[in-house]
């Protein structure tokens, strides 16, 4: 994944996923303070409608790209030796790949 | 190669090393990308349990009211909304949008004092 996903095309992606997270926040945050789910069947059926539940699904997705590409940026700058680096960069992509299948087992509750 | 007749200065004094503040805004943006991170499975394991029964939504709100988990949200809102407000800044400096001299200045003092403000705010209205 490294290999590909470096230069400008991790630039591009990085951006590209912020922008989504930001909007995605942005609304969810809002809805949030303005109507939230009072009980559990109202926060179901809210994630649970299509367009929210795909819109979610896309979050966590870009959430995981997004962190991955940012703290594999700062672990290449701070982390000198190259099989500590290895180590701590394959730690933190089982971590994000742990995290993205927790996700959508939970995902999948909802549907 | 030739060697310098004099080793080389190494200053790296971390307290006399002044940071100019779009740099204080940078690394602050850095270690909050770290925090929100880090933070990823808290905020999966409080949507797992509002999401599982009845019984686990109520128990993720009385949660969320706790005075220690209120403190945690909001230094995660706190870095939450930094993240957000540098990462903004950021996008506009790629379209060449406040990359001139005083303007970034000025930017990055606004995202440093405008993100506290926000995350209270955000606080304030998810509670």
């Amino acid at each position: 994944m490294s290999r590909h996903l470096s230069g400008f095309r991790a630039w591009m992606w990085q951006r590209a996923s912020a922008i989504y997270l930001a909007g995605f926040l942005v609304y969810t945050l809002g809805y949030l303070i303005v109507a939230p789910p009072l009980d559990h069947q109202a926060l179901k059926s809210w994630l649970g409608g299509s367009g929210m539940w795909l819109a979610t699904a896309l979050f966590f997705l870009a959430l995981l790209l997004h962190a991955w590409i940012g703290v594999r940026d700062v672990i290449l700058d701070y982390i000198g030796p190259a099989g500590l680096r290895l180590g701590i960069l394959a730690a933190v992509f089982l971590f994000l790949l742990v995290c993205g299948l927790w996700v959508l087992s939970i995902l999948m509750g909802v549907l | 190669m030739m060697m310098p007749s004099q080793p080389r200065p190494v200053f790296l004094n971390l307290f006399q090393i002044r940071l100019p503040v779009a740099g204080v805004m940078s690394i602050a943006h850095r270690i909050a990308g770290v925090l929100l991170f880090l933070a990823i499975p808290f905020a999966i394991a409080l949507l797992s349990l509002a999401l599982a029964d009845e019984k686990g939504f109520f128990q993720t709100q009385a949660l969320l009211q706790q005075p220690l988990t209120q403190m945690g949200l909001l230094l995660l809102l706190w870095a939450l909304s930094h993240h957000f407000l540098a990462g903004i800044r950021y996008l506009l400096i790629d379209i060449h949008l406040g990359v001139q001299a005083p303007r970034y200045r000025h930017t990055a003092w606004a995202v440093l004092i405008a993100a506290p403000v926000l995350a209270v705010l955000l606080l304030w209205g998810l509670s």
